[in-house]
């Protein structure tokens, strides 16, 4: 029985720490967003847009390393893009930290499950699929 | 389309200001029927606002990673939330959803517009239909042993156990919900209800919750893949995230004390002629 105290206990934990940390991501992706967006106003207001065809080349931003490159120049633009991608690494590292969680845990099966999972995100980061 | 005219030249800061408003509607409305945000706010981008379809998607994945890990946050410290239910059946829509956001460019825009109609249509349909709880404490499959699915939730008359059923036929659901997320930006939650309470039999918490906690994965598995098309435009996905967001947070705060039964049934009936609207449109090639 003690075995099974300690092992909800340690679940509990990383509730906690999981919780914790889709809230700072969430909210820190979300401050950097509105900042870009301040800045993306105040340059751009006035453009005319147009997004009645989709056109992918048109996004500057549409790689991790263009996003970083565009963080250089401050264009509110690039900040706004660099805020989704906080936002959307948020969920992925919470799969990171689920990973140390079972491995304290001792859980090898769902270390393995939660690897897998990982490793079809970083496929999908391949530039390959977009076609 | 008479529409298209009167948007066709608006400045950013028009386009920004009408889509925050649209957006935290839809956040708001989205949360307090349990529908989700990202069903309103592409119909409301392409058919109001003359927005390209593969735009509105890359948008909407966006707010649909912001809200789901938003409440997630929230549920996840409760201990509600299975956190292996979640893991084991990520496996199914990670892969389906990065399926589901390849093969999206390669259809034609109006056929997603039919399928997108469907799903709204079905999701209207669970939204106002009575949710009968199926689940129970007997643990039975091998699956479900094998991968320790079975659980506990606390509650107020103490701790819940439950046991998970048909395993196999969740995890196929799931990937068929995965596609469908991956294929139109959407969280897809009705069609993990299905999967959850109805096929594996969950205590209504614990799949909602486990749903949520999923879903933020889910959907940056496509994510990455739109926005290495270029499907993800600042100038959309901003709006769009910031308005969504704000209107979920606002909604679940009102959740605790209002009765959504009526609203519910007046959505349903929104819903029901967006999705014909998208339908029509889409069979008419207009989208």
């Amino acid at each position: 029985m003690k075995q099974t105290g300690k092992h909800y206990f340690a679940d509990k934990d990383i509730q906690v720490i999981l919780g914790t940390l889709l809230r700072v991501g969430v909210i820190a992706s979300m401050l950097v967003v509105f900042i870009g967006a301040v800045i993306y106003l105040s340059g751009y207001s006035r453009e005319i847009i147009d997004y009645s065809v989709f056109n992918p080349t048109k996004t500057k931003y549409s790689s991790i390393l263009a996003i970083f490159q565009g963080l250089m120049s401050l264009d509110g633009k690039a900040i706004i893009q660099f805020g989704t991608l906080l936002l959307i690494f948020t969920p992925v590292t919470r799969v990171v930290f689920s990973i140390f969680g079972f491995l304290i845990e001792r859980d090898y099966l769902y270390v393995l499950i939660g690897v897998f999972v990982l490793c079809v995100i970083l496929i999908s980061l391949s530039n390959k699929l977009v076609g | 389309m008479i529409v298209d005219s009167i948007f066709v030249s608006m400045s950013v800061l028009l386009f920004t200001i009408i889509v925050l408003a649209g957006a935290f509607l839809a956040g708001l409305v989205g949360s307090l029927t349990g529908l989700g945000g990202g069903v309103i706010i592409i119909p409301l981008l392409t058919l109001v606002l003359g927005v390209d379809i593969h735009y509105a998607i890359g948008a909407s994945i966006v707010s649909v990673i912001a809200t789901s890990s938003g409440s997630a946050a929230a549920y996840v410290k409760e201990g509600i939330t299975n956190i292996r239910i979640g893991m084991f059946l990520e496996i199914a829509t990670t892969i389906s959803a990065v399926i589901g956001a390849i093969i999206t460019v390669y259809i034609n825009p109006g056929y997603i517009a039919v399928i997108f109609g469907c799903i709204l249509l079905f999701s209207a349909a669970m939204m106002v239909r009575k949710k009968v709880d199926h689940s129970d404490d007997k643990a039975t499959g091998v699956l479900a042993n094998f991968f320790k699915l079975n659980g506990s939730y606390p509650s107020a008359d103490g701790t819940v156990k439950y046991g998970v059923h048909n395993v196999v036929g969740g995890f196929v659901m799931m990937f068929v919900a995965g596609i469908i997320s991956g294929l139109l930006g959407i969280g897809s939650g009705a069609l993990k209800v299905v999967a959850m309470d109805n096929i594996m039999r969950l205590p209504f918490k614990v799949s909602t919750t486990t749903s949520n906690f999923m879903m933020g994965v889910t959907a940056a598995a496509s994510a990455i893949v739109y926005l290495h098309r270029g499907q993800i435009d600042p100038g959309i996905a901003m709006p769009v995230t910031l308005g969504v967001l704000t209107g979920a947070t606002v909604g679940s705060k009102l959740l605790v004390k209002t009765n959504t039964d009526k609203l519910k049934i007046i959505f349903a009936v929104v819903v029901t002629f967006l999705a014909l609207q998208m339908i029509y449109n889409g069979l008419a090639g207009k989208l």
